[in-house]
């Protein structure tokens, strides 16, 4: 099947300092080497520490970020112009990490609802109407609408969140960590939600977190950011079952086991992740691996795959 | 914002004593200046020296100054130039720099750079000895004191509405707003817009007062409205100079300046209470 979304090779520099050191600015790399790949109706989970990268990624597709190397195709065409970011925006919804901040705080939720029709000159026949029609369908009464954000629950809120994500009936929606900051019975509801909406609409998913467990219960594929390279990508259930990369490995073996007679394999992994500023060179994972040697240390591992499975590691078994 | 909303402002500045007060004085002061005409018993401006130096009576209720006009009529009418000065000048210096300050803060970094020099060196300059400088290239006049206060504010309100909107450009609600396609004007017109105004409102009333008592200070100084216009500044002077023969004149010119200046900071500070969101239901967040 044709690529929804398609990454090649994408990286992303900031730049430090001043806008008036010309020519003396240093750039800051965050990402690097991406490839990815999005097929209609997949859920994607992109899994990474804070500050590995995932939600920059989120943000270059988007076209939010400037990118400094790569390419990016969305439907089967190229990203570059504006009217191309237009359109990316208009076939994909993002929800944020924090549902009530995302929303405009002095705009009723009926309004911020159904704002992508007024952004993008949609016509609309009946806005009171589309609103409580958009606010049912995530489970939400129609008073909802005439309520301020700071009025909302958590859960409230990420539900309008899901209810705008969907107003133009995009193709794909990314969402970042869709969880974060919800008791553990309405995450479960949003999960729902989102599963149920995705059957019903046929969306593709990109999902952002550190959360595994949320990873395992939903997506179709993996990808693990490791200080802005991808470690290791593949099919979900292999990944879990079994780990190819030592990173990846040290993840899934840091989740909590509901057993208390089973022991946890030992943590391999040791120490921090290492300040982006000073990333390591070689395997960026060197520093922290339990098998590096020291080939690790100065060679960048090349992508090793096996039918879907690709791991980024010199000595990892596929 | 819904009436509803406008409403439960009106509500909670209201329910606030001092706020109320604040409301009343200004109203009281803006209804003085609005209608003048009706207010006033005589002609602010018709002289009758047989009349003058009157002290408060029945005929005169405030009395009469050196040339015998009407000192009740020339404070009613000082009040429309107080308020025409302040209102306009304020307004427009708050107008222009909301649009810079939002342009500063949205806009890309060396536009930035560019319009904060510009407040920068703007703000430098010392209110009086600016309109001083100004005066004596232009002529004293009302028209001279606008452009002064207008020039001398407008980096104020630019700054604090560029940090406003510097602080939310990053906000997960703009992000949001890009994300989904929309365009800078709306983000700046429907987002940025409605959550930077409401300091601004404040600090526009707050600095009503401060262009009143530049206004008559600067015509105390004879450099402000030309005579026989009446300002309160004017009749302070008059006032002065007349000090020993007619003391209660600079009372009754001190006493709507203080009134008025202690109205426009009471609503200030009523309203700056009322207009944040997460206060307005007396439970913070």
């Amino acid at each position: 099947m044709s690529a929804l979304l398609s990454i090649r090779d994408l990286s992303v520099d900031f730049a430090l300092g001043s806008w008036l050191d010309i020519g003396a600015r240093r750039q800051l790399n965050i990402l690097s080497g991406i490839s990815l790949d999005l097929v209609p109706g997949e859920t994607l989970g992109l899994v990474g520490e804070s500050g590995s990268g995932k939600t920059t990624l989120a943000r270059a597709i988007l076209g939010l970020q400037k990118l400094s190397g790569g390419t990016i195709q969305f439907e089967g065409a190229p990203l570059a112009s504006p009217s191309d970011f237009a359109r990316v925006r208009r076939r994909t919804a993002m929800m944020f990490q924090d549902a009530v901040s995302s929303l405009s705080p002095r705009m009723a939720v009926g309004e911020a609802v159904t704002e992508p029709f007024a952004i993008h000159r949609e016509a609309l026949a009946d806005r009171r109407q589309t609103a409580r029609d958009l606010l049912a369908e995530v489970g939400l009464r129609p008073e909802i609408a005439s309520r301020f954000p700071h009025e909302l629950s958590g859960g409230q809120a990420r539900r309008v969140g899901v209810a705008r994500a969907l107003a133009l009936r995009p193709a794909l929606v990314i969402a970042d960590e869709p969880t974060a900051g919800l008791d553990v019975s309405v995450q479960a509801e949003i999960l729902n939600l989102m599963a149920d909406l995705k059957d019903r609409l046929s969306l593709s998913y990109l999902i952002i977190t550190h959360n595994l467990a949320l990873v395992r219960h939903v997506a179709d594929r993996i990808a693990v950011l490791y200080l802005g390279r991808l470690v290791e990508t593949g099919p979900s259930e292999k990944i879990f079952a079994r780990p190819a990369h030592p990173y990846t490995r040290s993840l899934i073996a840091a989740e909590p086991i509901p057993d208390p007679r089973r022991r946890r394999a030992d943590l391999a992994i040791k120490g921090e992740i290492p300040s982006i500023l000073r990333r390591p060179g070689g395997c960026v994972f060197h520093t922290r691996c339990p098998i590096a040697k020291d080939r690790c240390k100065t060679e960048t591992p090349a992508p090793r795959r096996e039918g879907a499975h690709q791991v980024n590691c010199h000595f990892a078994d596929i | 914002m819904s009436s509803g909303a406008d409403r439960s402002l009106l509500r909670s500045l209201v329910s606030d004593p001092m706020g109320a007060l604040g409301l009343v004085l200004v109203l009281l002061f803006l209804a003085m200046a609005l209608f003048a005409p009706w207010l006033a018993p005589a002609d602010p401006v018709k002289l009758d020296v047989t009349q003058k130096f009157q002290p408060p009576s029945l005929t005169h209720w405030a009395g009469t100054d050196q040339l015998g006009r009407d000192l009740l009529s020339r404070i009613i009418y000082g009040a429309r130039t107080a308020v025409s000065i302040a209102v306009t000048s304020v307004g427009l210096a708050g107008l222009i720099g909301l649009l810079l300050g939002m342009i500063a803060g949205y806009g890309p970094r060396w536009l930035d750079a560019i319009l904060v020099l510009l407040f920068d060196s703007l703000s430098s300059l010392p209110m009086i000895l600016f309109a001083l400088a100004v005066i004596t290239v232009i002529g004293p006049g009302t028209s001279t004191l606008i452009l002064v206060v207008v020039i001398v504010s407008i980096p104020g309100y630019a700054r604090l509405i560029r940090a406003q909107t510097l602080g939310l450009s990053g906000a997960d609600f703009i992000q949001a707003e890009r994300a989904m396609g929309a365009g800078p004007v709306r983000v700046l017109l429907r987002h940025l817009l409605p959550n930077v105004v409401g300091p601004l409102v404040i600090l526009l009333s707050m600095d009503i007062p401060v262009v009143i008592m530049l206004e008559a200070g600067l015509s105390y100084l004879n450099l402000g409205v030309r005579p026989p216009t009446p300002s309160w500044g004017n009749i302070l002077y008059d006032g002065y100079t007349s000090l020993r023969s007619a003391p209660y004149m600079v009372l009754i010119a001190g006493l709507p300046l203080v009134l008025s200046t202690l109205g426009f900071t009471f609503l200030g500070e009523g309203l700056r209470d009322a207009l944040d969101p997460k206060l307005r239901h007396g439970v913070p967040r």
